[in-house]
């Protein structure tokens, strides 16, 4: 049977009787929550089970029972394996569901994201606006029975390309409009956006209360983006300034939105690898890696050994060059342009070189399978992994150190700026280099071992004071414990197969769910799939790290002044690719 | 001292800046040049690299590995006059591409209606290509190969087909020298199991 993501060590049916449940169905794990009693329950989870971390929120649209299902995902940051508890709602509109914000402020955007793409209502959410389709849009696209435009057929792969595939252009063949479903009475030519009040009202009641005897003056709202150069990608954030100082401030996302959910869900299988490369584009090996231990785990199948310890090179490798960027990125968003960011674009070329000559691609890599990994590393490449992570990294870290750690500009404007406190951190769903600076040393690596991390042997990086130079530094140490870890796995790796399983284009995966998750050098990937034992995932699911991270911004920048506020977005080293998916 | 960290931090800057002449003269003292040879970039992009590090693309390209792909070509054996398609239009290679954009139309025998193992067309719309290399990785026949030609921007639409798909199975070689030795080997040694089995057939009838 498929290992559940969270092993009953947890009674919740005896401390609940009349309103828990637990999940009987095959394949699926868990606890089911009767609507009502939701809020009770999931407090008692947090302050009775210790369960303080909100790992994922999400929904799932069975249309056929006509029950729309929300899951929830929680975790100790004292380590172990999680919880998942469910709630069940009928199907009609509107679908209605407390929401856990009271209890953990992690939920807040992601029960947006829910509302947004499910359409599933938090009551008592007290922002619940879209938050990556437009205001204005119409329909909730992830919903089952939701066709986006260019729509073919509900399932890759698609019959008109074999074998009669005379080549065709989508937008011939499916003109815009034809194949979309409006609601009544909607006209998409005469339609005009609403304006976006809703964003400027909920800066308004987040903002800050003058205190009594100060000044009159008037607050301006300042959109910094989405094209602008320190926000990383198409980033757009309204702020509300006194002055300098923010008083209010909400991000506003979905510019890069695609919908890698639902092109998940009509993808086989193995299709979704490639487009997991396109998440975070910086690390496509550890997104890679998430994907396939979630799928594994349904499937049930062990992974090489020989794989095992090319998944951990490959992913370390690409942690290394992560911290790398982000360090360079870091420094350029305090307006040192180019000299420390090229230095450290130096490093990770190299590495890309391997990621090159091992997948083919040096972004996209597609290199992880089920069961192992797409090739073996030919034996120079491996020679020249040996080369970089004995010689010439270590070196090249110190100098990184030395160049720039104690440069008195960069101290005075890290250090005690943006202090981020562990229990603030928990309580936002932070995870990642952030939390473990904060003073949490929560590293899932050890927290929740996966993968053959548990052979090595390496120390979680952590860090106290929760600054922005805290948050800079431990990006260093965990660079030292990846070349630590390394070191190892290029000594232990065994000789051997590169894949326990057959290759095959079509895998069959049993019925049931699955919550696959890694520690990404963003923070903690997760993938949950719901298979119903079709050759298409039934639900597809990511838990992005960078996007779950932003709850926290608003709380964190409130009272600091907006140049600051460049600096933190880099500190939280997002990426748009996985923010927006 | 305030300013004690910034100079610290510019040795680090001093020292690359004088890294980068002092490994031009002792090339220049070896007599090897170290700009647009491919010796120099190799060197610019090993372990040992030090001091200047770009490459000036596109007088100096970055050196491709064996394993690099961009999109996708079909081989085909014997000559330009005489093309022997390895595709047999099996359709593997259309049902695995995640963004779906391949298409082919399978020959039928004009007498009986069967199908023919030969595709009668091949479209690889190459402006959705995302490649992934899955056709090349899942085709039984060794007859769809990722390509080392990246240079493929056009003021049109790249739909390649047949004709411009099809590239000889010597280019195969020398693009990908170890995996054509590889399958080479693997297909002899089925060749040599299967003549092997139809002689023992043979002797034992
Ligand atoms: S290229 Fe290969 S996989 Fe594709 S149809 Fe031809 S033989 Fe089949
Ligand atoms: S490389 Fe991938 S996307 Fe491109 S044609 Fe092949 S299977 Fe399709």
């Amino acid at each position: 049977m498929t290992a559940p993501a969270s092993t009953q060590t947890v009674d919740l049916v005896a401390r609940f009787p009349d309103s828990v449940t637990a999940d009987t169905r095959p394949g699926f794990s868990g606890f089911i929550v009767k609507k009502e009693n939701l809020v009770e329950v999931a407090t008692a989870i947090r302050d009775e089970f210790g369960f303080d971390l909100l790992s994922s929120v999400t929904g799932v649209d069975y249309l056929a029972e006509n029950m729309m299902e929300v899951v929830y995902h929680v975790h100790r940051t004292t380590g172990g394996p999680g919880l998942v508890f469910k709630t069940q709602v009928e199907r009609v509109d509107p679908v209605e569901v407390p929401s856990l914000y009271s209890v953990w402020v992690g939920a807040d955007f992601q029960e947006r994201e829910a509302w947004d793409l499910l359409g599933i209502k938090f009551t008592g959410h007290p922002d619940l606006r879209r938050i990556l389709m437009w205001e204005g849009f119409e329909g909730h696209p992830l919903r089952k029975d939701y066709k986006e435009g260019f729509f073919e057929e509900e399932t890759k792969p698609f019959k008109s390309r074999w074998p009669d595939g005379h080549h065709n252009y989508v937008e011939f063949k499916n003109p815009y409009r034809d194949n979309l479903i409006f609601p009544e009475g909607f006209d998409p030519d005469n339609y005009t956006p609403k304006n976006e009040d809703d964003l400027y009202f909920s800066l308004e009641r987040s903002s800050m209360k003058k205190a009594e005897g100060d000044l009159n003056t008037d607050h301006i709202v300042v959109n910094m983006g989405p094209h602008h150069p320190s926000t990383h990608g198409v980033l757009r954030v309204a702020v509300e300034l006194n002055g300098e100082t923010i008083t209010s401030l909400k991000p506003v996302m979905g510019y890069l939105h695609r919908n890698h959910e639902k092109i998940g869900e009509r993808n086989t299988y193995l299709q979704i690898m490639p487009y997991t490369d396109r998440l975070d584009y910086f690390n496509s090996m550890a997104n890679n890696f998430g994907y396939a231990i979630a799928v594994e785990k349904l499937m049930n199948i062990p992974v090489a050994e020989r794989a095992e310890y090319i998944r951990v090179i490959m992913a370390e490798l690409s942690r290394i060059q992560n911290h790398f960027i982000f360090i360079g990125m870091l420094i350029n968003d305090l307006g040192s342009m180019y000299t420390p960011s090229l230095y450290a674009f130096e490093e990770r070329e190299l590495i890309l070189d391997i990621f090159e000559a091992v997948s083919g691609a040096r972004m996209m890599c597609n290199y992880f399978r089920f069961g192992g990994v797409v090739r073996d590393i030919p034996a120079d490449v491996l020679q020249k992994i040996k080369d970089l992570v004995f010689d010439r990294l270590p070196a090249k870290i110190d100098e990184m150190e030395r160049f720039l750690n104690e440069n008195e500009v960069l101290v005075g404007r890290l250090k005690g700026v943006h202090v981020l406190n562990a229990e603030e951190a928990i309580r936002h769903s932070v995870t990642g280099p952030v939390l473990r600076a904060a003073g949490v040393p929560y590293d899932l690596r050890r927290a929740d071992p996966y993968s053959v991390y548990d052979r090595f042997d390496f120390d979680v990086a952590v860090r106290h004071n929760g600054d922005m130079y805290d948050n800079y530094l431990i990006r260093f140490d965990e660079m030292r414990q990846s070349l630590r870890i390394l070191e190892q796995a290029l000594k232990q790796i065994p000789e051997g197969p590169i894949n326990s399983q057959k290759p095959q284009y079509q895998v069959r995966v049993p019925a049931g769910e699955s919550y696959g998750r890694i520690e990404s050098p963003k923070g903690e990937l997760a993938y949950y799939l719901v298979s119903n034992g079709k050759p298409n995932p039934y639900r597809y699911h990511v838990r992005a790290p960078s996007f779950i991270n932003l709850t926290a911004v608003e709380t964190m920048c409130k009272g600091v002044k907006i140049a600051d506020f460049v600096a933190l977005l880099a500190m939280f080293d997002i990426v748009m690719g996985e923010v927006d998916r | 001292m305030y300013g004690k960290g910034i100079l610290k931090g510019l040795s680090v800057t001093w020292k690359r800046f004088w890294d980068t002449y002092l490994d031009d003269i002792s090339w220049w003292v070896r007599g090897k040049k170290r700009y647009y040879t491919t010796e120099g970039v190799a060197h610019r992009s090993s372990k040992d690299a030090r001091g200047i590090f770009t490459v000036q693309y596109p007088e100096e390209q970055l050196i491709q590995p064996e394993e690099f792909r961009f999109v996708p070509f079909l081989v085909f054996d014997g000559n330009e006059e005489n093309k022997e398609v390895r595709c047999t239009s099996c359709g593997i290679c259309a049902k695995v591409c995640p963004p779906q954009c391949i298409w082919i139309v399978r020959t039928n025998d004009p007498n009986t209606g069967k199908p023919v193992p030969q595709p009668a067309e091949f479209y690889v719309d190459m402006d959705i290509c995302m490649n992934c290399g899955f056709c090349a990785e899942y085709c039984p026949f060794d007859a769809i190969k990722m390509d080392h030609e990246f240079a493929i921007a056009s003021y049109d639409r790249n739909v390649y087909n047949l004709e411009k798909l099809l590239k000889p199975a010597s280019y195969y070689a020398e693009i990908r020298p170890l995996n054509y030795n590889k399958e080479e080997e693997a297909r002899k040694a089925k060749e040599a199991a299967k003549a092997a089995k139809a002689a023992a057939a043979t002797q034992a009838a």
